[in-house]
């Protein structure tokens, strides 16, 4: 038992991730494609949403980068498109935008984190390997967003406290996160694992998705830009 | 609503100017404002209107002037309309009331009625007719200003208002008149009677002949003004992209050797993109987000170092955090010239007892048990400035492994904050509905 365990992790350290690129600019693409060659297998790319969309299903990557603005509905639409029938498919959005409406509303599409197109090849490689774990990947300006979003407000309504407010360890994640500290130095910051740093990111992630503040809808509602 | 904005009862000692209220309205909140002017109940200023309406209609009349002269007084919101159902129920039962004991009006009284039927016509089309409302009439139709007026949609219904008004005016006038040519009055009545019919008539025929051009004329308007507000936008972001992007895109073509240079230029295009696109902008003279980005921003510009700003919640600038801000600047000017990196994180949170600022870099470090006297910059500029002002900064470093600089500064000074809580006093708080302004 033990040993088939072990076993799985080589594989899985071995194997080489399938990754999907979905962006409208071919040079970001290819640019992407040239950082990403050393760390992971780029498998595919699309230029608009339908495209996208069959690609994406007949490939079935495990990590789908995803931009968040390009016509057709952008990168929402791929989610919403791909997330009831390819529930094994990871996305992750990344865009040049700061905007809280595009990053929430990502987010609460489906996408398991969201990160810049200024990040660098190695965080890249990182923040993919982490989605395809299952982790949550936040960039400091998305902890900022949350921490914000999730402001105690006295006038405003909780209907499901377990959903709409963060724990003070949450809290504290998201803090370091938006101080620029990696999962490894918040871990060692607030004496905690790494995995338990990740737990934290990822029920974070479950209640960014699914609570019903009303900042959140709202930020979600409001994208002035498709 | 109901109670007085404090503008309004500040200068009590001489009562407040005689306006309409229509927070507190009815019907054009005469009664409320007149209330509020004499400082007499207003009920009793409503009961002395319908009391006079009931004598030959000069209550109304008086009511309708006063309504055209008085402006409403724009400090106060709208109506609370549900207010104005049991009133108008209990006018209709007192008028029915007097009708069926009194019989029909006598011709007095008609008169009275019908003058306050023009006297309220001509209100309305006076009201719709504000300065600046003329003016918008005259510009998008300059020919033909009247029908600007009568097609204008701005305010829900105005159209209806005008024509309304027109039409009141228009019933109360042919009835006077009616009334004249035949003064005999048991006949009076019903000649009026009939006059209004047929005036009511031949007016609904007109309108309906006009109604194909007048909807075809209003749908030209509403057209011309989008149009208008989608060449102005067009207008301005090509003003924009003309005045800074080609402008930029010019510099780094002629600086193509200059790395560092480019990196400033194109960071700074980057900056001034997205606050265009994404953020309300604040003036960092008065908002601590807007500060910190200022900062951050003039930074970047004379060291060409990205810094990746992130501020939760925000407050008006003060002293106190004027001095956190220019701290921070200075933490974010150490690590451009000392760290060696290409990237500083600057991470600014507002709550409601402290503001706090971290700034981090993954740099080359230094021993903080070394520094220099003379390195003025981390002791002086921070350090003394945190303390000056009641707040801690504490610097976390170590060679090889990066820096980061936290400075927090409470609201207010402990001490004093505790006298004027034991005083009553309320303690400096945040409001709520200013944060995240800076996301919209």
């Amino acid at each position: 038992m033990t040993e088939a365990v072990a076993v799985g992790a080589e594989a899985a350290a071995v194997r080489r991730l399938r990754v999907f690129l979905v962006d409208d600019h071919a040079m970001f693409r290819a640019g992407v494609r040239a950082e990403l060659g050393a760390h992971v297998d780029v498998v595919g790319e699309a230029s608009t949403v339908p495209e996208a969309v069959s690609r994406i299903a007949s490939t079935e990557p495990d990590v789908v980068l995803l931009d968040v603005h390009m016509p057709d509905g952008g990168g929402r639409a791929v989610l919403e498109n791909m997330r009831r029938t390819h529930p094994q498919v990871k996305f992750l959005a990344l865009s040049v935008s700061d905007a809280a409406e595009d990053v929430i509303g990502l987010i609460r599409a489906g996408a398991r984190g969201y990160v810049t197109k200024t990040i660098s090849p190695d965080e890249l490689a990182a923040a993919i390997r982490r989605v395809a774990e299952g982790d949550a990947v936040f960039s400091p300006r998305l902890a900022g967003f949350v921490l914000d979003a999730f402001a105690a407000r006295p006038d405003a309504p909780l209907a499901d406290p377990e959903l709409d407010q963060l724990t003070n360890r949450e809290r504290e994640v998201l803090r370091l996160l938006a101080r620029g500290y990696a999962y490894k130095e918040i871990a060692k910051e607030l004496f905690i694992s790494i995995k338990t740093v990740e737990t934290h990111v990822s029920n974070v992630l479950r209640k960014l998705q699914m609570s019903n503040r009303y900042e959140l809808s709202r930020w979600a509602a409001d994208r002035r830009l498709v | 609503m109901t109670t007085p904005t404090p503008a309004a009862a500040a200068p009590a000692a001489d009562a407040p100017r005689l306006l309409r209220d229509p927070a507190n309205r009815v019907l054009g909140g005469v009664a409320a404002g007149l209330a509020r002017h004499l400082g007499a109940p207003v009920i009793a200023l409503r009961i002395a209107f319908f009391a006079l309406a009931l004598t030959d209609g000069l209550g109304a009349i008086l009511y309708a002037v006063f309504w055209a002269v008085l402006p409403t007084d724009p400090n106060l919101g709208r109506r609370n309309t549900r207010q104005l159902v049991p009133f108008v129920a209990l006018a209709l039962g007192i008028g029915l009331l007097y009708f069926v004991v009194g019989g029909p009006p006598g011709p007095s009284t008609l008169i009275g009625w019908l003058a306050a039927l023009v006297a309220l016509g001509t209100g309305v089309i006076w009201h719709q007719a504000g300065p600046n409302r003329r003016k918008r009439w005259s510009e998008a139709l300059p020919e033909v200003p009247w029908l600007g007026a009568v097609l204008d949609d701005d305010r829900r219904g105005a159209a209806t208002r005008f024509l309304g008004g027109g039409l009141l005016v228009v019933l109360g006038i042919i009835g006077i008149i009616a009334y004249f040519f035949q003064p005999l009055a048991d006949q009076g009545f019903k000649t009026i009677i009939s006059a209004l019919v047929f005036a009511a008539v031949g007016l609904a025929g007109v309108g309906l002949a006009l109604a194909p051009v007048l909807w075809r004329m209003f749908s030209q308007l509403t057209a011309e003004r989008e149009a208008r507000i989608r060449e102005t936008e067009r207008a301005e972001l090509a003003a924009m992209i003309h005045d800074q992007v080609l402008h930029t895109l010019v510099l780094i073509q002629r600086s193509a050797g200059d790395t560092k240079q480019i990196l400033r230029l194109a960071r700074g295009q980057e900056r001034t993109l997205r606050s265009w696109l994404y953020k309300s902008t604040a003036s960092p003279t008065e908002r601590f987000s807007a500060a910190v980005e200022q900062a951050a921003a003039e930074v970047e510009d004379t060291y060409a170092i990205t810094v990746e700003v992130v501020v939760v919640g925000d407050r008006d600038v003060d002293e106190r955090t004027g001095a956190i801000v220019a701290s921070a600047r200075e933490a974010l000017v150490n690590a451009a010239r000392h760290a060696k990196v290409a990237t500083v994180s600057l991470y600014a949170e507002v709550e409601e007892e402290q503001t706090s600022v971290f700034v981090r870099d993954r740099g080359v470090g230094f021993d903080p048990d070394t520094i220099d006297e003379q390195r003025h910059g981390v002791r002086g500029s921070i350090l003394g400035r945190m303390q000056r002002h009641g707040g801690k900064a504490e610097i976390r470093s170590e060679p090889g492994d990066g820096t980061e600089v936290r400075l927090i500064m409470p609201v207010a000074d402990p001490r004093r904050g505790r006298v004027s809580e034991w005083l009553g006093g309320e303690p400096a708080r945040i409001e709520s509905s200013d944060r995240g302004k800076s996301d919209d």
